[in-house]
């Protein structure tokens, strides 16, 4: 507004030079943006700057600065490392599971009968649709012994007769992989697969001729040529799952108290929020995570070359 | 199954190719089609096994209130129960604390409406602005919304929810709804799409023939944008309806649960996985099952009719090599 009210006398004369046009559709370009500025602001920019100010000011002090020690505090809580380490488990699975499991399938899949590709792809991608809540019920229902379609597995193999045994604190990275592999990989492969049909035809009839075989052809030729898509993957995969949060809520609900509330740091900030009421303390956790986040995005954005600004 | 079986109409063809090079020395040439079956039996034998695991649990899921409890688990996991049990299952699940899961489908609509309707509102016209014209500032927005398409959403609750707790929002409707709007994926891609399909001295004739930037893009852009409104409507109806975190945050009031809050609410209210809650609760497990099935079903039905939808967007970040 500033600018508009101070410059009214070279403004006239410019546009009449010639650059009226020019003028014109640079308003008219902040006119298509502005309604997304201004969600941007309100939902991205003001919250983080306010979880900022709050993660570095004395609780119930307006602007008293508190240094570190909010992050410090939080830091020294007996429950912050063992939430990270939890995370730490669970995504070293996760991560694993993605990398093999996944290009093992897209592999498979590009290398296989040409016809059915289109029908695997959709039925891995399937699990999608439940993303969120329905997938924990619908896991937890896979890992009742009681009523489980692996009922065999899970009592004679593994030997559990009851679902508060199979959630048991150690296993719960591993089933909470399990559970975002389910929703997650079928993407994944999509994704892959879409890489791997933007490999040339003549690369690959020539490697081919050159006597590759199936197994040299996926991991000398195709596999090297979406290496990026793997960074990619990895990077996104990394930073959604530091942020896990409807996995251990629906199963501490699930376990009566068996598995602790604040199993992930996103459940102890949010906890930390509501039933300490300790914002101070919520904002710096959220700052820790949000930073996390950010750093990921930024490796991907200004480092991988996936994205061209132009 | 019908592939394996079609396979040997093609066989003959393969042997006889490199049969001449193959005399002499090696097997012998029909030992070569008999390994390539042997290969292919495998390949489907184990995207078979990879199927079952990412199938098999969806297929529970819709058989399973059509069972009682009791046939849960004393019954096999794949025998269908009865229709009459199914209506049954809704009627218990429907009377949980006065037919709050119609409350909660409800909440669930109208935060994904208003979401998705302010998400299409602010990407289409900001994917437009941002490809096809100039303006300062522009390549900085752009990396910004590269970066919070990137980062996860979920990151952004808790700061969320310590700011509209300042304007007193929380346990409000519109704390979850507004939020849903702010949608830069969508941007990305309404940015994409414009970039790539609208050439630019298309937009410069128009403009040469008189007509105004919001003439531009409302007669020539947005008519052109139709498949792209569908996509960013598409992904962010399946992000706001499956959102947790941000309404559990929000609201302290189960009134105001969407399906997925409700659905956690659920577990931890009936007797469905722990004995001693609720002990005459009438949710157990084919209810709760119901619940699930009644808080995907939306988002499950779009999926089987847009899969062409679906890979595109999830190929977008490809078309920018």
């Amino acid at each position: 507004m500033a600018q508009t009210i101070s410059l009214p006398a070279p403004g006239p004369a410019k546009r009449r030079a010639g650059r009226g046009r020019a003028g014109g559709r640079h308003r008219a370009g902040y006119a298509f943006v502005s309604i997304y500025l201004v969600l941007l602001v309100l939902f991205g920019v003001v919250p983080t700057v306010y979880a900022l100010y709050l993660a570095f000011t004395k609780e119930n002090k307006p602007w008293h600065w508190a240094g570190l020690s909010n992050f410090l505090n939080t830091g020294h809580d007996f429950r912050f490392v063992p939430a990270f380490e939890h995370i730490a488990i669970y995504l070293a699975i996760w991560l694993g599971a993605l990398v093999v499991l996944v290009l093992f399938l897209a592999l498979l899949l590009h290398g296989g009968v040409r016809r059915l590709v289109p029908a695997f792809r959709f039925l891995f991608y399937l699990p999608g649709a439940l993303a969120g809540s329905a997938a924990v019920i619908v896991w937890a229902f896979m890992f009742d012994p009681e009523l489980s379609p692996w009922h065999f597995a899970l009592s004679s193999i593994f030997h559990f007769s009851a679902f508060p045994q199979v959630i048991a604190p150690g296993h719960l990275p591993l089933i909470f992989a399990i559970i975002a592999f389910w929703t997650g990989a079928g993407g994944w492969i999509v994704v892959m697969n879409g890489a791997l049909n933007n490999i040339s035809d003549e690369l690959i009839d020539s490697a081919k001729i050159d006597g590759a075989n199936a197994l040299q052809l996926a991991l000398r030729v195709k596999l090297p040529l979406i290496k990026r898509w793997v960074v990619y993957m990895l990077i996104l995969a990394f930073a959604a799952g530091t942020q896990l949060i409807v996995e251990p809520t629906l199963v501490a609900s699930a376990s009566l108290g068996m598995v602790s509330p604040f199993w992930s740091p996103n459940q102890l900030a949010y906890y930390l929020a509501t039933y300490n009421g300790n914002f101070n303390y919520a904002a710096a956790i959220s700052v820790d995570l949000l930073f996390v986040g950010l750093m990921a995005a930024a490796l991907l954005v200004f480092r991988s070359k996936m994205f061209e600004l132009e | 199954m019908s592939q394996v079986v079609g396979k040997p109409v093609a066989r003959p063809r393969a042997a006889q190719a490199p049969a001449p090079r193959a005399r002499g020395f090696g097997p012998p040439p029909r030992r070569l089609p008999d390994r390539r079956v042997l290969t292919r039996l495998v390949w489907f034998v184990v995207m078979l096994a990879f199927t079952a695991f990412f199938v098999v649990p969806v297929i529970w899921l819709l058989i399973a209130p059509t069972k009682t409890d009791h046939q849960l688990v004393f019954e096999g996991p794949f025998t269908f129960g009865s229709f009459r049990t199914f209506l049954h299952t809704w009627d218990a699940l429907y009377s949980f604390q006065a037919h709050e899961i119609l409350k909660w489908l409800e909440n669930s609509a109208w935060y994904s409406v208003v979401g998705v309707a302010l998400a299409l509102l602010c990407a289409v016209p900001a994917g437009y602005g941002l490809a096809l014209t100039e303006f300062a500032g522009r390549r900085v927005l752009l990396s910004i919304t590269l970066l919070v398409m990137i980062m996860p959403a979920s990151a952004l609750v808790l700061p969320l929810f310590l700011e509209l707790n300042v304007v007193h929002l929380e346990n409000s409707g519109w704390s979850v709804a507004l939020p849903f709007g702010f949608f830069p994926f969508g941007v990305y891609l309404a940015y994409i799409f414009f970039s790539s399909t609208i050439p630019k001295e298309l937009l410069a004739a128009a403009r040469v023939d008189g007509a105004g930037e919001w003439g531009v893009f409302l007669r020539i852009a947005l008519p052109l944008a139709r498949p792209v409104v569908a996509l960013v409507g598409f992904f962010a109806f399946v992000s706001d309806w499956t959102n947790f975190f941000l309404p559990y945050v929000m609201f302290y009031s189960d009134r105001r649960y969407p399906l997925p809050v409700g659905l956690e609410y659920l577990v931890s209210q009936t007797s469905a996985f722990n004995p001693v809650v609720g002990a005459n609760s009438p949710v157990l497990r084919p209810e709760l099952a119901m619940a699930a099935l009644v808080a995907i079903a939306p988002v499950f039905i779009v999926f089987l009719f847009a899969q062409r939808a679906l890979v595109t967007g999830m190929l977008a970040g490809a078309t920018k090599e």
